[in-house]
């Protein structure tokens, strides 16, 4: 089977989960994330990724109480 | 099946399990004891489970565990144990799980004493623990007793999803007597209700009703309605001419039985309502008694306990005078006195 | 690389406060299970505390157990459908307060099921009272002025309490950072590993923030667990296979 490549991956939120605790902000390696000025629905900050810097690792996904995270396949 | 000659606390356990029950969680204490020390023995006979708990907080909620996993389920206590049951009794009544659960009574409050009682009665009828729910109790009078309720108090659990309670009491318990056992019956346990994992269905929660169901308040009070409306039982003897009637459950009632005998032989109208169900008191015994010139309740126990029930089912057309036996068993002579000072009170 | 999913088994977003520990559990539970194949076979003895919160959202067979008593529910559970995968999910004022007594000897008789203990150090539900772990000095709602052990005795360390007994598995995880929640994960599946191979109790503390009544922000914290809280509560697998480890 031929090994996935990064490329084939893309990060994905849901926002709307977002309780903009800061968990991800800290533990991304490659400061990738950011508490935006904008609120959800539930009328917290939320954090956003900055694609240009992010290495679709999932630690956000690890780290993340509130299930915002998912890395999945497609562009 | 042949009679046999049976303790009270060995009948019920052995008609438990021919009832279906196969998981018994509980902690010794006399007058009680009897009943898991049987069933040690019984249970795993027949496949079913026995757990000795470090404490009868433990045993009522392993019951609470086997209940929702659809097991027929019993614990027994007494006295300061049965305390201890109430706040686990609360959450199966409130999740609507059937389970039952003996209350073999004990005298006094603290730790008492193991002498035969019925200072319970509140304990079971009103409650015992927190919020809105009621128990069916069962109160057996006999060995045979013992083992028939015990049967009904499965089925009727398992038909309303409620716990049932059989207050019986050290002597009916300690007693021997020639009874019938039930036939043994299969068990059921794959209910649509029990948990055991959800196999691709949604997934069940177990916890109090009221958090799905739409007009709960309605919902539970047409439950225990409809419960009290359906689920009396009692025992009538000569009330259709009575001038007094003796009101007694459990061994109480052994001694009226007697005491409305030997007053019919001396001419004395005595008659006596023997509640078999203590929750839903038997209102229904006391209609078509307008004849009646008093009513006295016989309890074994210091304070009055029963006379408040009496006294709202007869809707207090008359006096209500209680007979309290306290610690020891009264001679039966000792209550026809006693009711013939209230019959010639009532001249 | 492979895609990473949130488990299906959470079915509804979590009710937890920002930053609360109980949702990275709920999430490592719930991989865990699925990983498995024991969605559909398992149940879960849920208790009072913020625990309450998950049995909307984690999507098990769930049974309410009366504060403290969720060891007593499970193992009722176990012992008639020894078939099912159970587990109970308690913060630590239910388990190891209350409930000190269902816990132990759930591990004194060694019931074959798996215990999550969320230690947060803190009545979370209540407001933020003490609990048997609240570290010494730590001030809390009823240690207003920090845990006094001569009045209230040494903080409780379940760890150890259960270190002598001859049980399947036993662990101390966190969930403070990345690497933490990795190494939770495989405890807590070795945890559920030990119970479908039949290997007796198997037990699991995870340190948790609790942001809310600590007062403090997420990243303070975790820094608090870091440097307070671990060296009272050191991490690691200490049975395995019901063999003590050197940890
Ligand atoms: C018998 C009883 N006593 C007290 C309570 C109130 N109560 C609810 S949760 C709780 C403490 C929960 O703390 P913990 O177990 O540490 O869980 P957390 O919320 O921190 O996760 C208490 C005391 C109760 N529900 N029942
Ligand atoms: S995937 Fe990794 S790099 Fe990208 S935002 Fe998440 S933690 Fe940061
Ligand atoms: S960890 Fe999750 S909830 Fe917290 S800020 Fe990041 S995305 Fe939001
Ligand atoms: S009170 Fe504490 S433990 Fe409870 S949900 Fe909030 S942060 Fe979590
Ligand atoms: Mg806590």
């Amino acid at each position: 089977m031929r090994k996935s490549k990064l490329s084939e991956y893309k990060m994905i939120q849901h926002l709307e989960r977002c309780k903009g605790c800061g968990f991800c902000i800290s533990q991304c390696p490659s400061d990738a994330l950011y508490l935006s000025e904008s609120v959800n629905s539930k009328g917290y900050p939320v954090a956003k990724i900055d694609e240009g810097k992010c290495t679709k690792c999932a630690i956000c996904y690890t780290v993340c109480p509130d299930y915002v995270f998912e890395r999945v396949k497609g562009a | 099946m042949p009679l046999q000659l049976m303790k009270g606390n060995h009948a019920l356990s052995e008609a438990a399990v021919r009832a279906g029950c196969r998981f018994f969680g509980g902690y010794p204490i006399t007058p009680q004891s009897e009943i898991p020390e049987y069933l040690s023995a019984r249970l795993p006979q027949s496949g079913g489970i026995f757990l000795q708990a470090e404490s009868e907080l433990a045993g009522i909620n392993m019951v609470y565990g086997a209940a929702a996993a659809g097991f027929r389920a019993m614990t027994s206590s007494s006295g300061p144990g049965f305390s201890l049951l109430q706040e686990g009794i609360s959450y199966i009544a409130s999740a609507e799980l059937p389970a039952v659960i003996v209350d073999v009574q004990r005298y006094g409050s603290g730790l008492g004493d193991i002498s035969q009682a019925q200072s319970d009665y509140f304990q079971a009828t009103k409650g015992g623990g927190h919020g809105d729910y009621k128990c069916i109790v069962f109160a057996p009078a006999s060995v045979q007793e013992s083992a028939d309720l015990v049967v009904e108090a499965f089925d009727k659990a398992e038909e309303y999803r409620n716990p049932c309670i059989i207050l019986s009491d050290a002597s009916i318990a300690q007693m021997v007597e020639p009874v019938l056992l039930p036939e043994e019956r299969g068990i059921d346990p794959d209910k649509a209700w029990a948990v055991r994992g959800k196999h691709g269905g949604e997934f069940k929660r177990v916890t109090s009703t009221m958090y799905y169901i739409e007009d709960f308040d309605a919902y539970i009070k047409n439950k225990y309605d409809t419960m009290a409306h359906n689920e009396q039982r009692w025992e009538s003897v000569h009330t259709e001419d009575a001038d007094v009637v003796l009101v007694a459950y459990g061994i109480s009632s052994r001694i009226c039985k007697e005491a409305v005998s030997e007053a019919r032989a001396q001419g004395i109208r005595l008659g006596l309502i023997r509640p078999i169900t203590l929750w839903p008191f038997p209102v229904n015994a006391f209609s078509g008694l307008e004849h009646v010139k008093a009513f006295m309740t016989v309890e074994l126990s210091a304070l009055p306990r029963l006379d408040e029930d009496v006294k709202l089912a007869c809707e207090m057309r008359v006096p209500v005078r209680h007979f309290l036996g306290g610690v020891s068993i009264p001679d039966s002579s000792v209550i026809t006195e006693a009711a013939i000072a209230i019959l010639k009170e009532q001249r | 690389m492979v895609e990473k999913r949130i488990p299906q088994l959470l079915v509804e977003d979590n009710k937890f406060c920002p930053g609360c520990g109980h949702g990275n559990i709920n999430r490592v539970v719930a991989e865990v299970l699925e990983e498995m194949g024991l969605a559909d076979t398992t149940v879960g003895s849920l208790a009072v505390g913020c625990a309450c919160l998950m049995m909307d959202t984690f999507g098990v067979d769930w049974i309410q157990a009366p504060h403290g008593r969720a060891a007593a529910v499970g193992v009722g559970v176990k012992r008639v459908r020894p078939e099912c995968c159970v587990f109970t999910y308690q913060g630590d004022g239910d388990s190891l307060a209350i409930g000190l007594s269902e816990t132990l000897y759930a591990a004194i008789r060694n019931e074959n099921i798996t215990a999550i203990i969320v230690n947060n150090g803190i009545f979370g539900m209540t407001g933020g009272q003490m609990a048997p772990t609240t570290l010494s000095g730590q001030r809390t709602t009823t240690s207003p002025k920090g845990r006094d052990v001569s009045i209230t005795g040494q903080p409780l360390n379940i760890v150890n309490q259960c270190r002598q007994l001859p049980i399947g598995y036993l662990a101390r995880g966190s969930v403070a950072s990345a690497k933490d929640i990795n190494k939770l994960k495989k405890y807590i599946r070795a945890a559920f590993e030990t119970q479908m191979s039949g290997g007796g109790y198997s037990l699991v503390e995870v340190l948790s923030p609790c942001p809310t009544n600590w007062k403090m922000s997420l990243e303070k914290s975790l820094e608090h667990i870091e440097n307070d809280v671990k060296p009272i509560y050191p991490l690691g697998e200490f049975i395995k296979k019901g063999e003590k480890t050197d940890a």
